[in-house]
């Protein structure tokens, strides 16, 4: 058995696996206890266990648990609270943009870190951002998730 | 925020030791004396039986054993739907679920609304069996209806209000109509210092009352809360990551389970190598019951491993037809016929006919596709029999069908069972949750122990889900010298295999199957006349005035003579409801065929619909569409240069379910002559089910409902090689969707308010039109009418070159 020290929404976790090819989400599930990323495809084609692993979104469900020991996880519970959400949270919250929301770590972490690198991104320029990774929301409430990024993109939050 | 929050508590939480806290304070407060002469008040007040126990959670598990919880809810009385609390907490208990759609936001400003209370005051409670009123299903558009209607939330709402208003007469010793309701406080109107609360008028006691029918609905007219946008309380938690959906229930001790299915369909266990996986790590135990077979560990990744280790020698499964000739086999096999209307005249009319029209429409099988694979939680204990006992936490569409068809999988008694609705992602019909909740019941029941069971996508995709299924539509209709339909035809096949599991019925769905109860198909048999004119399926168009049996017209449009016949036969695969069943599937043929003839005829499709109109709301929806899309009346095709990108739009209308709300789209597109690509620019919508009780809701409804459309016209086949007897769509390569990063069409909604009518649905309403306005606009922009879904550019070019080849 194998101890993997990794960074989690800012508190150090020790993950433990006897297979380093243990995928990073069932770890993230059963061991540091989150619920924001989601078991969708287990393949990296919908988006549902998006993290960021160092500020780059990855899919947890393909990311090998040896490839981010020592990195620092964040997951939508990093970026803010019910109580003190993120301003894209804020942001998504104001459009009621969401249906199930099963989907939402993949479009607000892609949307964020392409938005934080690119301020002031415009709306087609977000939706080509999203465009460049398989991204999946089967309610489709895409239109309202697009109008929160763009939101956050102009710095507002409703 | 715009608008007052919900309780953002007001959510399930896992174990029924977590009482609400107004059933424990309720329950802290209570004492012999102060009981003593609340009863003698209330035995005053005369119509009221007091109960000795607290209102609230506590209350309904109170004295039964917690390893057999499932009581009787009573859905007639009152304080199975609703209890108020000594501190003025109001618990709403509902048998209808949320699925992402909004509908537990409209239930708490239901009860917020009906019992003038703050909406903040309100947790709602949703689909536990033995706590809450079993209600069926939560789908089909069904949850306004139920619940507004009789026998539903509403009513029991109400009959408490009043009962709340006679209590508060007899304590201020006058006559209801001198009290006024604020926020939970009556008052005397004469003298505002008399005043009096709900909580202590009730002091926490039940109040056993029976649900009055003949309450007086609130006049949606003076709606405060209904009717307004009040967000969805669970939003905040989703966004944040932190809600709780069934993938994230942990209970103490809880393993991990996979399944292993057959590897062609069909195919039956011969062996099963259990060696196989023995020394692998955490590996707990296989399980095999008849074809049913899994795999438990210690967790997710041992689990996975495992099953895909597992050796297991299968049979040949069953013989696939062709899918290259699917639809013409479909119309070979012995069915069971539905006739929803036969005016017995159609040959004879279409005979006399100026003109007639024909033209066959297909549509594949397609899948939920949720963005969850499955998964659900069991803890079975005690093994089989009178004495075990089982908890599932399930995001199952009924607790109660689910809870008495497990409890015949398990062998366990139903009144044993729990069933406890817990979020999942959308499931837009039966996906895999109940499947998957029997697995997990399955191993759990074989381990003794908690069992999560995670569907893997290929599990979901090829052996999981229950299809919804394929349709033929052959169409006929004529038309007289004026250009007026005066007959229509329509004879569909569609295919069955299994549906909702129920306490008969544990095999309608796979996993019911494989643990060796039969998969029913249907059972051949002629049409019977039909006696009432009923269109539940919408197999009937618009434009049919729908005499049945000499009776009174109950259609919505003039068209007087009619045949609608629908075959049902054997499904090689598993179908089950899928989001607008058999609505969408025969929109798709009908609009477009109707639109086949305004072209035919020269007339502009609007103007063309109205004539043959006669339900005013019906044709006030299409007017409303209309106009919002700025629609330019004239015939199609479009008369344009055949070069580039070819532009055009299309409408479609439905009155949803012959009963169920109504809406008319119009859509934009842009179509490649050369690749055969269709590009959708604009949905434009018009809905109107009678009272809006959340606009923003339904609009979020509604732009989802046209963009999930828009999926299935454009992309969605379930495809499968017949050879090796398996689905190959078993992926979102396979099963390619919508998604993130092609082009968004720009959504327009009109919601029109009819508080003069009562609630109806709006859930599966938008959903329905999409593809026939999208074939419609296609038509009008490239002279092509494109009759089979999906739309690729395989198929669109396939159908420019029939037309050329014409």
């Amino acid at each position: 058995m194998a101890v993997y020290q990794v960074t989690v929404n800012g508190s150090s976790v020790n993950l433990t696996a006897d297979d380093p090819n243990t995928p990073l989400l069932y770890l993230l599930q059963e061991q540091a206890l989150l619920d924001g990323p989601k078991f969708g495809c287990g393949l990296g084609q919908c988006g549902a266990c998006t993290v960021l692993v160092d500020g780059q979104p990855i899919r947890s469900c393909i990311t090998n648990v040896v490839d981010v020991a020592g990195r620092k996880i964040t997951s939508l519970e990093g970026l803010g609270t019910p109580a003190n959400p993120h301003p894209l949270q804020q942001a998504f919250i104001s459009q009621q943009a969401m249906q199930c929301g099963y989907c939402v770590s993949g479009p607000m972490l892609y949307g964020k870190v392409f938005i934080d690198a690119n301020p002031g991104a415009t709306r087609d320029q977000i939706l080509n951002a999203l465009g460049q990774t398989p991204l999946l929301c089967r309610c489709h409430a895409h239109n309202r998730m697009l109008n929160a990024l763009v939101l956050y993109a102009q710095g507002k939050t409703q | 925020m715009k608008t007052q929050t919900g309780n953002t508590d007001s959510f399930r939480t896992f174990d029924e030791t977590e009482m609400t806290p107004e059933a424990l304070a309720a329950l802290a407060t209570e004492t012999p004396e102060n009981d003593r002469s609340r009863r003698d008040f209330f035995k005053s007040a005369g119509m009221m039986v007091v109960g000795f126990a607290a209102a609230g959670e506590a209350a309904k598990l109170a004295g039964q054993n917690p390893l057999n919880p499932t009581g009787l809810v009573d859905a007639t009385k009152v304080d199975s739907w609703v209890s108020i609390a000594a501190d003025d907490s109001v618990t709403v208990y509902s048998g209808k679920c949320e699925f992402g759609q909004g509908f537990a936001t409209v239930q708490m400003q239901l009860a917020a609304e009906e019992l003038n209370v703050p909406l903040s005051r309100v947790k709602l409670i949703f689909c536990d069996t033995g706590l809450t009123p079993d209600q069926g299903v939560t789908s089909g558009s069904q949850s306004h209806i139920a619940e507004f209607g009789p026998g539903g939330l509403r009513q029991a709402l109400d009959t408490a209000r009043d009962a709340m208003l006679q209590l508060a007469g007899q304590w201020f010793d006058t006559t209801p109509d001198q009290l006024s309701v604020k926020e939970g406080v009556v008052s005397v109107k004469s003298d505002a210092t008399q005043k009096i609360s709900y909580g202590q008028l009730l002091q926490g006691q039940r109040m056993n009352l029976v649900l009055d029918s003949k309450t007086v609905i609130k006049d949606p007219k003076t709606y405060t809360i209904l009717g307004t946008s009040v967000p969805r309380p669970e939003i905040p938690a989703k966004a944040t990551g932190t809600f709780r959906y069934v993938q994230n229930v942990r209970l103490p001790g809880m393993l991990h389970g996979r399944v292993v299915r057959p590897n062609a369909i069909g195919a039956k266990v011969v062996s099963v190598d259990k060696n196989s996986v023995a020394n692998m790590p955490g590996v707990v135990q296989v399980v095999v019951k008849n074809d049913f077979v899994g795999v438990v560990a210690d967790t997710q990744w041992h689990a996975i491993q495992a099953a895909g280790t597992l050796n297991v020698t299968w049979s040949a499964g069953d013989t696939l037809p062709d899918p290259a000739t699917l639809y013409t086999y479909m119309q070979t096999l012995p069915s069971a016929d539905s006739l929803s209307i036969d005016t017995g005249d159609t040959d004879a009319v279409l005979g006399k006919a100026d003109k007639t029209f024909s033209a066959q429409y297909l549509h594949p099988f397609q899948m939920h596709g949720s963005m969850a694979a499955s998964c659900a939680v069991a803890d079975v204990r005690g093994g089989t029999g009178k004495n075990a006992v089982a908890k599932i936490w399930s995001a199952t569409q009924g607790v109660y069908p689910q809870r008495d068809s497990v409890a015949v999988v398990l062998g366990i008694p139903k009144e044993n069972i729990r069933v406890i609705f817990t979020e999942s992602s959308g499931c837009y019909g039966l996906n895999g949750n109940d499947s998957v909740s029997y697995d997990a019941a399955i191993l759990s029941q074989a381990v003794g122990k908690p069992v999560r069971v995670q569907w893997s996508r290929r599990d979901e995709h090829a052996q999981g889900e229950s299809f919804g299924p394929a349709y033929v539509l052959n169409m006929k209709a004529g038309v007289d010298a004026g250009g007026k339909i005066t007959a229509w035809t329509y004879e569909a096949w569609t295919l069955s295999k299994g549906n909702r599991p129920n306490a008969t019925t544990p095999g309608n769905i796979i996993s019911g199957n494989l643990a060796g109860f039969p998969a029913p198909v249907p059972t051949p048999v002629k049409a019977t006349a039909p006696t009432t004119f009923a269109n539940n399926g919408n197999s009937s168009c618009n434009y049919l005035s729908g005499v049945v049996a000499g009776r009174p017209a109950g259609g919505t449009g003039n068209i007087a003579s009619a045949r609608v016949l629908t075959h049902s036969v054997a499904s090689p695969f598993f179908t089950g409801p899928l989001r607008s069943p058999a609505r969408l599937q025969n929109t798709f043929a009908n609009e477009q065929f109707f639109d086949e003839i305004a072209a035919g005829l020269g007339q502009d499709p609007v103007d063309y619909r109205i004539r043959h109109l006669t339900d005013p709301r019906l044709i006030a929806v299409v007017r409303a569409a209309a106009q919002a899309a700025q629609w330019e009346t004239r015939p199609s095709p479009k008369s344009q240069i055949p070069f580039g990108n070819l532009g055009g739009r299309g409408i479609s209308c439905v009155l949803y379910e012959g009963n169920n709300g109504y809406s008319a789209l119009v859509a934009h597109v842009e179509v490649s002559l050369v690749t055969g690509v269709v590009v959708v620019k604009k949905l434009i919508t018009a809905a109107e089910s009678g009272p809006i009780s959340n606009p923003d809701g339904m609009a979020n409804q509604t732009e989802g409902g046209v963009m999930q459309a828009l999926s299935r016209c454009l992309y969605e086949q379930v495809k499968w090689n017949a050879k090796a007897g398996i689905i190959t769509s078993t992926d979102w390569n396979s099963y390619p969707t919508y998604q993130w990063g092609m082009p968004l069409p720009q959504l327009k909604t009109v919601l029109i308010n009819n508080p003069d009518v009562s609630q109806t649905g709006a859930g599966e309403l938008s959903i329905t039109l999409s593809a026939s306005a999208i074939g419609n606009a296609v038509f009008d922009a490239i002279g092509v009418r494109v009759r089979q879904i999906p739309y690729t550019p395989a198929n669109v070019l396939a159908a420019i070159a029939a037309a050329k080849a014409k």
